[in-house]
């Protein structure tokens, strides 16, 4: 058993040992943390083990399940899966952690923790699986405990409508995005999974085997489904509610980590494997990223709460990661890669924020919410200070550094004059400015200026020292990628650039 | 070891346990049950010391017969199938005494017991027959013999008005399609002038054949068939019949009654597929492909209104049954990688697993809460966890999600549908595993986000050999979630 496959299934195997009685905080918890480990010890093996020959996967193991067609049950890192990994382990710990203690928990505490565990162990297998089924099948062990979660434990009275929202809405996006995934399989030979098989044909000697026709049918089939999973504009109508109405662990993990699988489908197999494909829908894709920056990102702006305010920042932040994929350079790509790590960990701690001011406050309406709270809690509002400067991407948070990334590679070919990309990119500057002033308004409106009367006699206290280790936790991670953004691009680059050559 | 000793050995079984039952005075005949599970259980084990029969061997059995891979999985399908049927037998028995027990004084209070479990035995060794028949009159006859006993099966509560109503329409929808099987058959014969499914295969390939001919007897069989693996528009009865019959027997109908039912399908009308004469194969394919496309959309939208979880499960059953006739309308004419035989094959065994497992959770509950409601279920999550936990998994393989035995079956039927380009059938399939979710999940969701009916309702009682049944199925369930190879090299 390699280190990879003990990080992909540690936590199926908390999972069943909580089933079996096992105390639930305190297992799913240790194996947060031993998971954290071992990706920090594969993390130091990759950086000394030369990057440049890493890019075909390292620590690649394989399991053959079924000889034709080839099916394995594969797992090695590359520099993108590798940052996603450790995007998913970092906020995994810290979404463990904030769960509620158990003593606090109405109803199925088990259920509580063998949910985060399950998302965790999906994102995990998901990101770091060699093999078509398995990238496909690890994102869908989400599925139930979600649906699960929000309908128990999550906050408002619309919450089953919600919870049967966002599970028939994912399921039908997963199943046309398996339809295109097949489809993908068949114009690539058709007989095996493996990843390595793929690229294998689709570099061959007489270059890429799809017709133009079907790689656009593809291609599109493909941002379709992946589309919903990230809430591309326009079916992101799931998402800010689903978020805002999910217990605190389950948005975390869900908006921070699960909602990547679906920009990482499209860097690792979309945009390398159909190359023709997304140049013909490129415009397309332009279109409708500026529909997640600009027309979401004022939607955002008149939110009345801060929870769905939260949920449509996040959609409206895809945008960006888009952005950097339509781009298709290296640097557009690299960016969009470290733009999913920092959105990952920028909005897991903007939940668990939200769901320490719930917990004391009780309601997350504006209205309600009147101001002054930092001096009441003065940790928390510096938190959410941090928290609310890195999302609008200010310099020092992984955010800027990522971002400002997306933006090169949007002009990165303007010598040859101004195209579509660009014109999309000098628009979708302006949603910098929409997120500071959802952000910043949020950040006054809760924290800022005179202590109303009924707060100040209200007994609520700042954050217990327990509630801060995952907060922050996620706040140096973020100003560590901020401060040395080549941390992480040392890993993305080579793959990137790999990746993009695919095309040419 | 010959093949056919496993169908003497359960036939022996079957007639022994009618003999104990009648002559040794049991006090407690859930022996018998228990009897019956073990000898299946060596049947079952004798399966894998089975050697096909010599190139030398000419007698004419085996232009009956057919001993391949594929007949014995059919046959592993229904011994196994039996064994977790008499298991949820025993557990149901409460209600078979209730409504079968005699009015008169001093009669034995299970007397109504014995045949209960002995019937399910010698259905079995029919079914056994039915996964080897190549033959039409082979077929025929097994088929009846399934089939009657599952008329007496059916309604074997007779003092339950559901059961009996169950009874008489399966009876008389049943008889008409045996009437309809006869007639294609008789058919095909006069065209091809041979019974044997080698020799119709042959047949059928030659130019000067009736095409118009052929194609009737065609549709008489599939109208005959389609009746019994539950196609639209043949699928009236499966509601009702499954509502009204005995929980264990309901699964089995479900499962077992299926699968034979398929495999013969799929022998039969292969012949048809693959036939190089006039336009034959091109005209069962659109046949095939519009039962499926029926199937699919009144399976999977008819299951979403339900309130009664055996009628749920009827229709899920409908559902399901559209997914194999998908794969069986996209199947492939040039063999390529994997042949729809092992699709179907290995769809079924995810059935079997999948459905038997939600059924053990049904008898359970009908016997200790006296409903099939959905109600029942509610807040099931927190009086009985285990349950609980256990029908989760059913429902979600039966939804199809991956990692599931479940999604693998529906994975490769994706597979084929996508690589024969059958957009159309995509599109339904694609809508109809989406409602999957819904109305799988709405069971998922009254066990869990719903409180208990009443405060203080106790646990639901497991016996310690249904807890292993259930543990064990759960296991090959996310077993072969992960490593289909593992059914599918049973079969060829």
């Amino acid at each position: 058993m390699t280190l990879l496959e003990f990080i992909v299934f540690l936590p199926l195997l908390a999972v069943l040992a909580i089933l079996a009685g096992a105390p639930a905080r305190y297992t799913a918890l240790s194996a947060a943390i031993v998971n954290a480990i071992a990706v920090i010890l594969v993390t130091i093996r990759f950086g000394s083990y030369s990057v440049e020959s890493a890019t075909a996967g390292f620590m690649a193991s394989s399991r053959e399940l079924l000889a034709s067609p080839k099916l394995s049950l594969a797992f090695a890192a590359d520099g993108l899966s590798l940052v996603l990994v450790i995007l998913t382990v970092i906020v995994t710990v810290a979404a463990v952690w904030a769960s509620p203690a158990e003593s606090k928990i109405k109803g199925s505490v088990k259920l509580y923790y063998v949910s985060s565990l399950l998302i965790s162990a999906g994102a995990l297998g998901a990101f770091l699986s060699t093999d078509l089924f398995f990238f496909y099948a690890f994102h869908e062990l989400a599925l139930i405990p979600t649906f699960l979660m929000i309908g128990i434990f999550g906050h408002g009275e619309d919450r089953k409508r919600t919870a049967w929202t966002i599970t028939i809405y994912l399921g039908v996006g997963s199943l046309i995005l398996l339809a295109g995934l097949i489809a993908l399989f068949f114009n690539l030979g058709g007989n095996s999974f493996a990843f390595a098989d793929l690229y294998g044909q689709a570099t061959g000697a007489s270059g890429n085997p799809i017709s133009s026709g079907a790689q656009n049918s593809i291609f599109l089939t493909l941002l379709i489904g992946f589309g919903i999973l990230i809430s591309l504009f326009p079916f992101h109508s799931w998402a800010p509610r689903a978020y805002a109405e999910a217990p605190t662990p389950v948005a975390m993990l869900h908006a921070g980590v699960l909602k990547k699988f679906g920009l990482y489908g499209l860097l690792r197999l979309a945009m390398p494997l159909l190359p023709g494909g997304a140049e013909h829908w490129q415009t397309l894709l332009l279109v409708l990223l500026l529909g997640n920056i600009i027309i979401i990102g004022l939607v955002t702006i008149a939110q009345r709460r801060l929870d769905t305010m939260l949920g449509y920042s996040s959609v409206m932040h895809m945008g960006y990661v888009f952005l950097g994929i339509a781009s298709g350079n290296s640097i557009g790509w690299s960016g969009a890669a470290l733009l999913m790590f920092a959105h990952g960990i920028s909005i897991a701690l903007l939940f668990a924020l939200a769901g320490s001011l719930r917990d004391r406050v009780g309601s997350l309406e504006f209205d309600l919410l009147r101001g002054g709270l930092a001096k009441k809690a003065p940790a928390l509002g510096l938190l959410f200070g941090f928290a609310a400067f890195a999302s609008i991407g200010l310099p020092g948070f992984a955010n800027f550094a990522s971002e400002v990334l997306v933006f090169f590679g949007g002009f990165k070919e303007m010598g040859d004059g101004i195209g579509a990309l660009q014109w999309a990119t000098i628009i979708a500057l302006w949603g910098v400015v929409i997120s500071a002033v959802y952000m910043l308004r949020a950040y006054r409106n809760v924290f800022k200026g005179p202590l109303a009367d009924a707060d100040a006699k209200a007994s609520f206290g700042d954050l217990t020292a327990g509630e801060r280790v995952p907060i922050l936790l996620l706040v140096i991670a973020l100003m560590v990628v901020g401060f040395m953004p080549n941390l992480l691009l040392m890993f993305l680059n080579p793959v990137m650039e790999t990746l993009a050559l695919f095309g040419r | 070891m010959p093949a056919y000793t496993l169908e003497i050995i359960v036939f022996a079984l079957g007639l022994a346990i009618l003999m104990v039952d009648a002559f040794a005075k049991l006090e407690d005949k859930r022996s018998l049950a228990w009897l019956g599970i073990l000898g299946l259980l060596v049947a079952f084990g004798l399966l894998f010391k089975v050697e096909p029969h010599g190139e030398g061997d000419a007698s004419p059995f085996w232009l009956f017969y057919s001993d391949n891979r594929t007949s014995l999985f059919y046959k592993g399908i229904a011994l196994l199938t039996t064994i977790v049927v008499l298991l949820m037998a025993v557990d149901y028995r409460g209600l078979v005494e209730r409504f079968t027990a005699p009015a008169e004084k001093g009669a034995h209070s299970q007397a109504g017991l014995g045949e209960f479990f002995a019937l399910p035995v010698l259905a079995c060794g029919a079914l056994m027959c039915m996964a080897s028949a190549i033959h039409l009159v082979s077929i025929f006859v097994s088929l009846e013999a399934v089939t009657i006993t599952f008329y007496i099966m059916v309604a074997y509560l007779r003092r339950n008005v559901g059961s009996l109503e169950a009874g008489v329409k399966y009876l008389i929808l049943g008889a008409l399609s045996t009437g309809f099987l006869v007639y294609g058959f008789a058919w095909l014969y006069g065209v091809t002038g041979s019974m044997e499914l080698p020799k119709i295969a042959a047949a059928l390939n030659e130019d000067g054949i009736n095409t118009t001919a052929a194609l009737f007897s065609f549709a008489l069989i599939l109208v005959a068939l389609g009746f019994k693996v539950g196609a639209a528009p043949f699928q009236l009865w499966i509601p009702d019949v499954y509502q009204g019959a005995p929980t264990p027997i309901t699964a089995f109908l479900s499962v077992a009654s299926k699968a034979a039912g398929f495999v013969v399908l799929l022998r039969v009308s292969k012949v048809f597929l693959e036939s190089t004469a006039g336009d034959l194969s091109a005209h069962a394919a659109t046949a095939f492909a519009v039962i499926a496309g029926l199937t699919l959309l009144y399976g999977n939208l008819a299951a979403i209104p339900q309130t009664n979880f055996k009628r749920l499960l009827a229709y899920s059953s409908i559902a399901h049954a559209g997914f194999l006739l998908a794969a069986i309308a996209a199947a492939p004419t040039q063999e390529s990688g994997m042949s729809v035989f092992q699709v179907v094959a290995f769809y079924l065994g995810a059935y079997l697993l999948m459905t038997l497992l939600a059924f053990l959770v049904v008898g359970l509950v009908r016997v200790h809460r006296d409903s099939e409601e959905l109600e029942a279920y509610r807040g099931l999550g927190k009086t009985s966890p285990f349950l609980a936990l256990v029908l989760l998994v059913a429902m979600a393989s039966l939804a199809g999600v991956p990692l599931t035995a479940g999604f693998f079956g529906k994975f490769f039927v994706f597979k084929l549908v996508v690589e024969q380009h059958q957009w159309g059938l995509l599109v339904l399939v694609i809508v109809g595993a989406a409602a999957g979710f819904y109305y799988y999940l709405k069971v998922v969701a009254s066990m869990y986000w719903q409180e208990p009916v009443s405060d203080g309702q106790a646990a639901i009682p497991v016996s310690g050999i249904t807890r292993t049944a259930m543990v064990v199925l759960i296991a090959l369930i996310i077993v072969a979630g992960f490593a289909p190879g593992v059914i599918l090299s049973l079969v060829r």
